[in-house]
């Protein structure tokens, strides 16, 4: 006797059908709101020449990390300038700017909910499990039915997909505040939001930083994964390699995602560290 | 007037019945109630009275309740028994709201590991309290930095705690207790994290500053030493039941118990007898009245070979011994001024160590204002040394 199969697939589509009917009010909504949003992002982006953003990128990386960071911003987005991969690398900052900050503008205070109660503990736990080990690629699919295809069903499964290390490390960047500390607010008269705003949070800064580094991170990783669903950005150019079998230009495009990776994340680091002096 | 007064306290760790707390009442100790019935005793059946003004302190092993007590009283541990009454309040019937309040004005806590609040200033730690009760910024600066004066940290306001040594890091953690102008302070072995030196010198900070603000005090501390020298009253506590109350002398000279004997067996007597409880008799004359023939006679008389001037409010003048008054004798002279020297003083609470280093004797014991109170001769000090207990 053959054990006939589960209809686990069946059930999530009919749900996922179920959903877009009813509430496809709802995602036609976020839909527009994050691809004007978006549009918005990239035309701006793109109206800056880029000789003038290369040297404010480089600013702001001298500002914030040293001149190391800075002279390397320089010249590796004018490599990507001068590889003809400039409008395509403005589209995925774009992307991981808006997704960042949907991500950590949820992230965050669900970490916060989830140290402070819990009953939420335990139910977002086995949720951020389920996402982390789940495939990205299958974010993918679910996203078309709410959003189509494009940079705003491209959005929402980055931020699904980026999202837990915000939630995680804002929960244990909180827990971690020491318990005298947390008995001296006490022993003080502080109410839950003035221990929360005063002494937990505060303390809890460089570890949630390190959560929005890790979130910056996963979010160009999976922004690049959704030029599968017309993401566009320099995703789509590795895609574009990929299907013509154009070795030499995948590289091209890995290489600018590397060096936009590598300014992100020395930045949002330093921005850490700040932090844990005091 | 009472501060603080405790009745019949009681901390069982988990939800205990009111069947199991009985069983306490029955006289079970805390091995047994964790082994019968799984629960942790902290502590049962503690009552006490703390007078406005006074220094309580907590003496126990590791693990007989102290902690558990402090917490209790501003309820970071909600006891399970007993009452607690501060100002006549009952502080177990206060809501949340009335908690908090009185926790931001009644009492000062200081920990023993410092807890200050890392990303804050000096100046911002000390305002901690004030802030949290919603004082404008304007006063909250204002008694931060007086309280920082306070104990003498002045000048190091807008530095971080991790660049201040333990002892000034404590100085901070008791500025901020101070600055809400509590009634009572809560120290948690306060002094205990301190190199031995740095203690010594907050000891007599703390004496010194409670003279000055006259707080109720309830320190917690393992040392017996520390806590004869702050204490006015020592309560002592074992495997969370209260084994002996009563004021130092009382504890030293009548221990109720052996783990109380254990504690007081390693007193060095000469850091705790004082020039008071040894001193004799200062034999006096008064000048002017007086002249070198009277002082003879009353040399004579007690057999002494020297004498305390002292003027008609006692305030002390000088020594003159039997020799000079002679010489002033077969001078014709009568003003005993001429021969009046300055003998060693010292006060009624110079201890034992100190009086032995003296150079000359007798020594006079005056008190803050002058005035003779009695007199130290060597054989004393040898004799307190050798004091039975
Ligand atoms: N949250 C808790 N749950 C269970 N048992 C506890 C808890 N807190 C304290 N205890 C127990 O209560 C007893 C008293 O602890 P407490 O901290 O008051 O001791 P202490 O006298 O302050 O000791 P120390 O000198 O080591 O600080 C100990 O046996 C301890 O294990
Ligand atoms: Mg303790």
């Amino acid at each position: 006797m053959t054990i006939p199969k589960l209809p686990l697939g069946e059930a999530i589509e009919a749900a996922i059908d179920f959903l877009t009917e009813n509430f496809s009010f709802i995602t036609k909504a976020v839909s527009n709101v994050v691809e004007n949003a978006n549009e918005v992002l990239v035309e701006n982006l793109e109206k800056i020449p880029p000789m003038v953003l290369i040297l404010l990128i480089a600013l702001l990386a001298w500002r914030l990390a040293g001149r190391r960071i800075a002279l390397f911003s320089v010249a590796g987005l004018a490599l990507i300038w001068n590889l003809g991969l400039w409008g395509a690398t403005m589209a995925t900052i774009s992307l991981v700017i808006a997704a960042t900050l949907v991500a950590i503008s949820l992230g965050i205070p669900i970490g916060i909910a989830s140290a402070l109660f819990p009953l939420v503990n335990r139910i977002v736990l086995p949720i951020l499990d389920l996402m982390q080990t789940m495939p990205a690629f299958v974010y993918l699919i679910p996203a078309i039915p709410f959003f189509g295809l494009g940079p705003v069903s491209a959005v929402f499964s980055t931020v699904i997909f980026a999202m837990p290390p915000a939630i995680r490390l804002t929960d244990l960047g909180i827990r971690q505040v020491p318990k005298e500390l947390i008995e001296a607010a006490d022993a003080f008269g502080s109410s839950r939001l003035q221990k929360l705003l005063k002494v937990q949070l505060p303390l809890a800064r460089p570890t949630i930083m390190a959560g929005v580094n890790q979130t910056i991170m996963l979010s160009l990783s999976m922004v690049v994964i959704a030029a599968m669903i017309g993401a566009g950005g320099l995703g789509s150019e590795v895609w574009k390699a990929i299907q013509r079998f154009k070795p030499g230009m995948g590289f091209e495009a890995g290489l600018a995602v590397v060096i936009i990776a590598i300014i992100f994340d020395r930045i949002t680091q330093k921005i850490t560290h700040q932090g844990k002096t005091h | 007037m009472e501060k603080i007064k405790v009745e019949k306290l009681g901390k069982v760790f988990g939800k205990p019945s009111r069947q199991v707390l009985s069983l306490l009442d029955q006289g079970w100790n805390r091995e047994r109630l964790a082994k019968e019935k799984g629960f942790a005793l902290g502590l049962w059946d503690v009552s006490f009275t703390v007078e406005e003004g006074e220094v309580l302190v907590v003496m126990g092993l590791s693990g007989s309740g102290k902690s558990t007590l402090i917490r209790c009283l501003n309820r970071l541990i909600e006891p399970t028994a007993g009452s607690i009454l501060i100002d006549g309040t009952d502080v177990r019937g206060l809501n949340e709201a009335q908690l908090r309040e009185f926790r931001q004005t009644r009492f000062g806590m200081v920990f023993q590991r410092f807890a200050l609040f890392p990303h804050r200033t000096v100046i911002q730690n000390v305002a901690y309290g004030l802030e949290i009760h919603g004082e404008s910024k304007d006063t909250c600066r204002k008694k931060a930095e007086d309280a920082l004066a306070l104990v003498g940290l002045k000048g190091w306001e807008d530095n971080y705690p991790d660049q201040l040594s333990g002892g000034m890091q404590q100085r901070v953690g008791l500025a901020r207790a101070l600055a809400i102008d509590p009634g009572i302070l809560l120290m948690d072995e306060a002094f205990s994290a301190l190199d031995p030196l740095i203690r010594k010198e907050m000891q007599e900070e703390l004496l010194q500053l409670q003279s000055r603000v006259g707080k109720t005090i309830v320190f917690i501390t393992h040392d017996l030493d520390e806590a004869l020298k702050l204490g006015d009253k020592i309560i002592i506590l074992k495997d969370g039941r209260l084994v002996q109350q009563g004021t130092p002398e009382e504890i030293l000279t009548n221990p109720a118990d052996d783990y109380v004997e254990k504690f007081v067996e390693d007193v060095d007597m000469s850091k705790v007898l004082t020039a008071s409880s040894i001193m004799k008799k200062a034999y006096s004359i008064t000048w002017p009245k007086d002249g070198p023939k009277t002082a003879l006679r009353e040399m004579e008389e007690v057999g002494i070979s020297s004498i305390f001037v002292v003027d008609r409010k006692r305030l002390l003048l000088g020594i003159v011994n039997a020799d000079d008054a002679s010489e002033l004798i077969r001078k014709g002279i009568s003003d005993l001024k001429e021969i009046l020297k300055e003998p060693s003083r010292v006060t009624p609470d110079t201890s034992l160590t100190e009086l032995f280093a003296l150079e000359s004797f007798p020594a006079a014991v005056v008190d803050e204002s002058g005035v003779l109170k009695g007199a130290i001769v060597r054989g004393n000090i040898i004799a307190g040394l050798n004091r039975e207990r």
